[in-house]
């Protein structure tokens, strides 16, 4: 099976998420071996959920938790005096 | 992984049992996935702390119908996921009908950035921060529901029948969407994740050295 590089594209989330077949695989492991705009097309995509998982991507406002909490408590406390 | 989904377990059946207050105990690894799924939604700081608060009262309320078929933490993101939707909606019909259309409709025809243009910009010049905040923004650029399998998917990692599941769409769709979601923050973003070709890879390990 030989691919384009538009046939490629379609493939790079499922590539990604290891769930090609394996004719499939093999032929998208072979154009991208011979195709550095597919293979930087895979690589920026990459790095994109890289950056995505990391943790640090996203910040908590200044003073979440403690208010989150504090929150938790007055509802806690609501219940437990047979309020709501 | 198995002795925290235990002491999850205990620490619920604690907590149903009457030692309320361990609700906070049960909640805190998990303050910042609720905020974070609720804010890539919303797109909206304080917005998202009130869908937050909300999120972890309206869990704890329910914890009894929590049945640990889920992960504990996917239980909770799939109601973080509807609070967010709830106050999106709210947030839409109080102004106009949004200019959330996708991209064209049909899902296949995607076409990435492609990169042809292989000079590197220096390093010092691609800030991770700049880089993070570029991200941030993208995402919240992308139409509605290839977002939220985005952030289900790849922000939070619940599997595909876990996010299928939580937003009442078959696991075909999901797949669709991602692939989708993925290439357009590919498109936005490709200027500022160029690296040299084909270095695959290489940009990040070097990075988060």
């Amino acid at each position: 099976m030989n691919l384009e590089c538009k046939h490629v594209w379609e493939q790079i989330s499922g590539y990604l998420d290891k769930q090609l077949d394996p004719e499939m695989l093999a032929a998208v492991e072979r154009h991208l071996e011979s195709c550095e705009i597919c293979s930087a097309v895979l690589d920026s995509t990459r790095n994109i959920l890289v950056l995505t998982a990391d943790e640090r991507t996203y910040e908590l406002p200044v003073g979440y938790s403690r208010r989150l909490h504090q929150r938790l408590t007055a509802v806690i406390a609501g219940d437990e005096t047979g309020g709501r | 992984m198995k002795t925290a989904t235990a002491n999850e377990a205990a620490l619920i059946a604690r907590i149903l049992a009457g030692e309320r207050e361990l609700f906070h105990e049960l909640i805190r690894p998990y303050e910042k996935l609720v905020y974070v799924t609720v804010f890539a939604i919303v797109k909206n700081e304080a917005e998202a702390e009130d869908g937050a608060q909300e999120t972890v009262i309206s869990a704890y309320r329910n914890l009894k119908s929590f049945r640990g078929e889920a992960k504990f933490s996917t239980w909770l993101v799939t109601i973080a996921m509807n609070e967010a939707r709830k106050r999106l909606r709210k947030a839409k019909s109080a102004a106009e009908d949004s200019l959330d259309e996708p991209i064209g409709n049909s899902e296949g025809d995607y076409t990435p950035a492609v990169l042809t243009d292989w000079r590197e910009i220096p390093l010092e010049a691609l800030q991770r921060k700049e880089l993070k905040e570029k991200l941030r923004e993208a995402v919240g650029m992308l139409p509605e529901k290839y977002r939220e399998v985005f952030v289900l998917r790849d922000m939070e990692e619940l599997n595909q029948e876990e996010t299928a599941a939580a937003l009442g769409i078959n696991v075909t769709l999901v797949k669709v969407r991602l692939h989708r979601a993925r290439m357009m923050l590919q498109k936005m973003l490709a200027p500022y994740l160029k690296s040299q070709a084909p270095a695959r890879g290489g940009f990040f390990r070097r990075w988060f050295q």
